[in-house]
């Protein structure tokens, strides 16, 4: 490293430990961060559009993981590289804003670095090439703007939803029964949907999955469902027209927070002692039984009388619930979360039409269905499938779809699939750069040349020859002046995205481009990368 | 420019041929380590546990050997979690599953060295997949409505499940025990009510299933060895001190005397409890947790017998069986439900002293008391077992019926081969192989036989060109016999399982194409 010196010939130390630390500056900083960035969207590019692969990941503790899903690569990736380590951000944010295209974003952002990459070798400035990009990504998502389309979708109708989740699901592993699964995320979507307000809260949808069964036993339950059974084993299994209290006090003696002690000394007050402790539990249980309730829910756990006495007075109880499954259990009976027996009362009951355990294969395993609730409001998604990893593989597809459909609910605006509308964008970026005077026209065809990268890798993982294909519907689409050409990718015989029903909504677009181009700018106007040495 | 090194030190990536190559050997290897075991000419294996002992289990269940293997290889993983699932949710098939898997994974590796796209593959096999279920499908015989001979399909399927394991010698005898012992659970699958209690002793036959319900506990000192008509009462209650539970309390004296009063009110205090519970009018009382001499001796003086220490699973079965209520306050005696039963007594097993409740009320629960010579026969008699108690009892829920012996896979693999030869493309290659991997079972069955697989499974498969085939291979003769005659049948629950998580596992597998495995976790140096 180069080091400056004074008069007398001693380094000046800026940086702690100066001599420690490698250095890497200006253009090969440069350089090195586009690499790395370039190497970690390499990864990801094999697993875009429905013919991509899936990656195997094992995690330090040898767990394996199987995932198509960007996001949850680049997580359990265990990268060190710093500007690896922005990649695997922006899919995170992708994946928080918009829930899916989170391999797309990353695809994306490395085509935009390896094209800058080649406009830094013809010597324009990074700085430069940062704004042709930021002009260009305005340009494509005004563009983005101008062919989507609106489309009606009603609770009678929701077709179009469900065309737009399989679009989803089909590059998945589960894309075997995509269909039924893209009708389940968007009733769930639905239900839970506050269509006036245009807004869907996606805590309010449990997605659950238990082993065993095929993907096809996958069902929606307007409902929840919870990992636990009755506390005793001799509590009806089922019962009826349930009147639920939802307790997060535990049924034992109360523990006061402020320290405090009870001497014992005498006989007498020892006898007092037992009393009250008995005169407790009857109380708690009496309370329950005077409001009406007939099933206790409750957060804690139940001191073996309790449990007996609530048995014994048929009130059959649920212990150790979780405070986000209470929570979402008192959403759907329309309940109250009770804090203190003292405070229960018949309004604050949930309602539930029936509560039934259910046993599944031969292990003992068993659940807790909450089903015809008084307020619909929560629903559960309990996948079944043949192993493990499956069920975590569907799981994540399907909070894919739901986010999808969420999105599809906030703005109705779509965009065609396929790579046409990255096509598209891309011919409209190209004819607006030779509108630029100055170098930024360079950089704006660059990112015009990146779009089309996009459908380019479309095109390789469905085993097409990317080029040829890319320039065919390229040209197609200018010919045609139809913006909804895309790449082919399920041999469907046709290129017309409409057709194909061929779906993204237009926010996760349009953000995919703005997040990319984003994280490329930051990267390219790091010059000076300072990291410790290995030691 | 050279590729820079974005991973953390010592984690590894490999990519797409070699990712490939890599999971699928990992995946075959798997298959073939089990691949002996099956059939019923399949032998065991021996596992040698790392822990403390070097414990020895042997056996023949796929899913045991599966799950006590230490794998590094991520595909295998996979393998090994079908092998599991299987169990949890049938419980048999569990070595097929993973061979077929692997079978599948092999035919996967010519076409993609004959440069088949893995998707393409893909797409086939699920075309195949879905039309042997369907072949599957026509085929099933279904006996619900006729009683007799749903019964009879049972004891088949029982006798086949029964004859690839070490129980395979009195496999009619066991059979009949297992039947007889799903048959008294009506359809419920909660296996948990029938109880399996080993004894090392005697040859295997004699083992035999009870009717009533054995404890293996003994019974306390000084009370009745026999009862009959006893009222039981089933609890989960402290019988030692009962401790105070109000937070905070703690007992503070100031003299001796003092302390003796506090204990004498303790005792009084146990002694009223004892006296409440005797109140019920019992005479036999069975508690969860330990029961102190003192009790003890008050229960034997009262004339009740006390059996202290039970555990949960046994508290709960006898709470079943004997209709009673587990109950922890004793207070209202009169609407504490009571268990009933007709005898309660003592008897030997070997050496062992157990309680024995006979002519209970509810019919369901029963006992099978496994005798073997040693411990190692006897864990693998109980999985067997098991399996068979399993099959049996999803067979009760779905009482689709196939044939055993290679039946079906031949039954698939023709249909496959048809859609084979009627699909276009290249998915029909992928639609071949599928049938080929399926015929890979019944020749590995003959394989383990000793017998001249390639020889058998030609045959059968021209048998199966004519209508009705009802041929498979007869493993103890040694050659190609009627399935229906020999009474093999395999329950379509199993069969179904098996070549849906084995599609989806090949499925997975072929998917990836590349793997990244994290540095190892470093443990903490000890020393």
């Amino acid at each position: 490293m180069a080091l400056a010196f004074d008069e007398f010939g001693r380094p000046f130390v800026i940086i702690k430990e100066q001599d420690q630390k490698v250095r890497l500056r200006g253009l090969d900083a440069q350089k090195a961060n586009i690499a790395a960035g370039m190497a970690v969207s390499r990864i990801l590019r094999t697993s875009l559009g429905p013919k991509g692969m899936d990656k195997m990941l094992q995690s330090p503790d040898g767990d394996v993981t199987i995932t198509n899903d960007g996001a949850t690569i680049l997580e359990q990736m265990d990268v060190d590289n710093q500007i690896a380590k922005l990649l695997v951000e922006l899919s995170r944010s992708q994946d928080y804003e918009i829930g899916d295209g989170t391999t797309g974003v990353v695809v994306l952002a490395g085509a935009l670095l390896e094209q800058a990459q080649k406009q830094l070798e013809r010597g324009i400035h990074p700085i430069r090439v940062a704004e042709g990009y930021e002009t260009a990504s305005r340009i494509a998502v005004e563009h983005l703007e101008k062919i989507a389309q609106k489309f009606d979708f009603g609770v009678n109708n929701i077709e179009p939803l469900v065309q737009t989740c399989m679009t989803t699901l089909s590059s998945k592993i589960v894309n075997r029964c995509k269909r039924s699964l893209a009708e389940i995320a968007v009733k769930a979507v639905l239900a839970v949907a506050d269509l006036e307000r245009k807004d869907v809260n996606l805590d309010l949808i449990k997605v659950d999955g238990k082993v065993g069964g095929k993907l096809e036993d996958t069902e929606l339950i307007y409902g929840i469902v919870v990992d636990k059974e009755m506390s005793h084993p001799q509590m009806p299994k089922q019962i009826e027209d349930a009147k639920i209290a939802i307790l997060t006090c535990p049924f034992e003696p109360p523990k006061p927070k402020t320290k405090h002690k009870v001497d014992i000394d005498t006989v007498e007050k020892f006898q007092t002692l037992r009393k009250q402790e008995q005169q407790y539990f009857d109380d708690m249980v009496q309370k329950c039984k005077d409001v009406g309730a007939t099933l206790v829910i409750c957060q804690w756990g139940f001191d073996d009388e309790a449990n007996h006495l609530l048995m014994h007075r048929n009130l059959p109880a649920v212990r150790w619930v979780g405070g986000v499954e209470l929570e979402l259990i008192a959403i759907a009976t329309g309940g109250r979360i009770v804090p203190r027996f003292q405070e229960l009362t018949s309004e604050k009951l949930g309602k539930a039409g029936l509560v039934r355990e259910k046993g599944f294969g031969t292990t003992k395993d068993k659940m807790l269905y909450v089903e015809h609730c008084a307020n619909s409001r929560a629903v559960t998604i309990f996948i079944r499938g043949g192993n493990k990893m499956m069920i975590e593989e569907t799981k994540r597809s399907i909070h894919d779809a739901l986010c999808v459909a969420r999105n599809l609910i906030r703005n109705n605006s779509i965009v065609y699939g396929g790579g046409s509308s990255e096509i598209s964008c891309s011919i409209s970026v190209e004819a607006a750069a030779d509108r630029y005077p100055g170098v930024e026209q360079y950089a704006i065809r660059a990112f015009a040349d990146a779009l089309d990268s996009v459908p380019m890798a479309l095109a390789e993982n469905s085993g097409l020859q990317p080029i040829e294909t890319l320039s065919a519907v390229k040209s197609q689409q200018i010919k045609e002046n139809n913006p909804y050409c895309g790449i082919d990718c399920n041999d469907a015989g046709t290129n017309d995205m409409r057709d194909q029903n061929v779906f993204e909504t237009l926010i996760g677009k349009q953000q995919q481009i703005l997040l990319a181009t984003q994280v490329v700018k930051m990267i390219l106007k790091i010059d000076d990368v300072i990291s410790p040495s290995e030691y | 420019m050279a590729a820079e090194n974005i991973f953390k030190g010592e984690a590894m990536e490999e990519k797409g041929e070699r990712a490939r190559l890599a999971s699928l050997i990992g995946g075959m290897a798997i298959a073939d380590l089990v691949k002996t075991t099956l059939g019923p000419k399949g032998m065991d294996k021996i596992l040698q546990s790392t822990g403390r002992g070097h414990e020895v289990t042997v056996t023949n269940d796929g899913a045991t050997i599966l799950k006590s293997l230490h794998i590094d290889n991520p595909a295998a993983k996979i393998l090994v979690d079908i092998s599991k699932v299987q169990d949890d949710e049938v419980g048999d098939g569990t070595t097929t599953v993973a061979v077929l898997a692997g079978e599948l994974l092999r035919e996967a590796e010519k076409l993609l060295a004959a440069k088949i796209h893995p998707i393409t593959i893909i797409a086939g096999f699920r075309m195949a997949a879905e039309c042997a279920l369907n072949a599957l499908l026509q085929k099933v015989v279904d006996n619900k409505e006729n009683e007799e001979k749903f019964k009879a399909d049972l004891m088949k399927i029982a006798r086949t499940t029964l004859s690839s394991k070490i129980l395979s010698q009195d496999k009619e005898y066991f059979a009949k025990l297992a039947v007889d012992a799903v048959m008294r659970l009506k359809g419920s699958t909660d296996l948990e009510a029938i109880q399996i209690i080993k004894k090392p002793g005697g040859s295997l036959t004699d083992s035999f299933l009870d009717e009533g319900f054995i404890l293996d506990k003994k019974i306390g000192v000084g009370q009745p060895k026999r009862i009959e008509n006893a009222k039981i009462l089933v609890a989960n209650t402290a019988m030692d001190t009962d401790k105070v539970k109000i937070y905070g309390a703690r007992v503070r004296v100031d003299s001796m005397s003092r302390v003796a009063e506090i204990e004498a009110a303790e005792k009084q205090k146990m002694k009223e409890k004892v006296d409440k519970i005797i109140a019920h009018g019992i005479n036999c009382f069975v508690n969860r947790q330990l029961i102190y001499n003192f009790p003890e001796e008050l229960f034997a003086n009262a004339g009740v017998l006390a059996i202290e220490h039970a555990d949960f699973d046994g508290i709960e079965r006898l709470a079943l069986v004997t209709g009673g209520e587990i109950a922890s306050t004793f207070d209202n005696p009169e609407s504490v439900k009571l268990g009933h039963c007709k005898l309660i007594e003592e008897i030997m097993i070997g050496e062992d002293k157990l309680i024995h409740f006979s002519g209970v009320e509810m019919g369901q629960a029963c006992t099978i008391v496994l005798r073997g010579a040693s411990h190692h026969v006897l864990d693998e008699a109980e999985r067997s077992l098991h399996d068979a108690l399993c099959v049996l009892s999803q067979t009760v829920n779905d009482s689709r019926v196939l044939l055993g012996g290679g039946w079906p896979e031949m039954v698939m693999a023709k249909e496959v081969d048809e859609l084979a030869r009627v699909t276009p493309g290249k998915k029909s290659h992928a639609i071949e192989a599928f049938s080929r991997a399926l015929v890979a079972i019944p020749t590995i069955i003959a394989d383990n036989a000793g017998l001249d697989s390639a020889e058998l499974v030609a045959q059968l498969r021209a048998e199966h060109y004519k209508e009705g085939c009802t041929a498979g291979i007869d493993a103890i003769s040694g050659s190609i016999g009627d399935m229906v005659e020999l009474g093999i049948s395999e329950a379509f629950k199993v069969k179904q399982a098996i070549l849906l998580s084995a599609t989806e596992a090949a499925e997975m597998i072929l998917r990836v194409d590349e793997i990244i495995t994290s540095a190892p976790r470093r443990r903490e140096d000890r020393m």
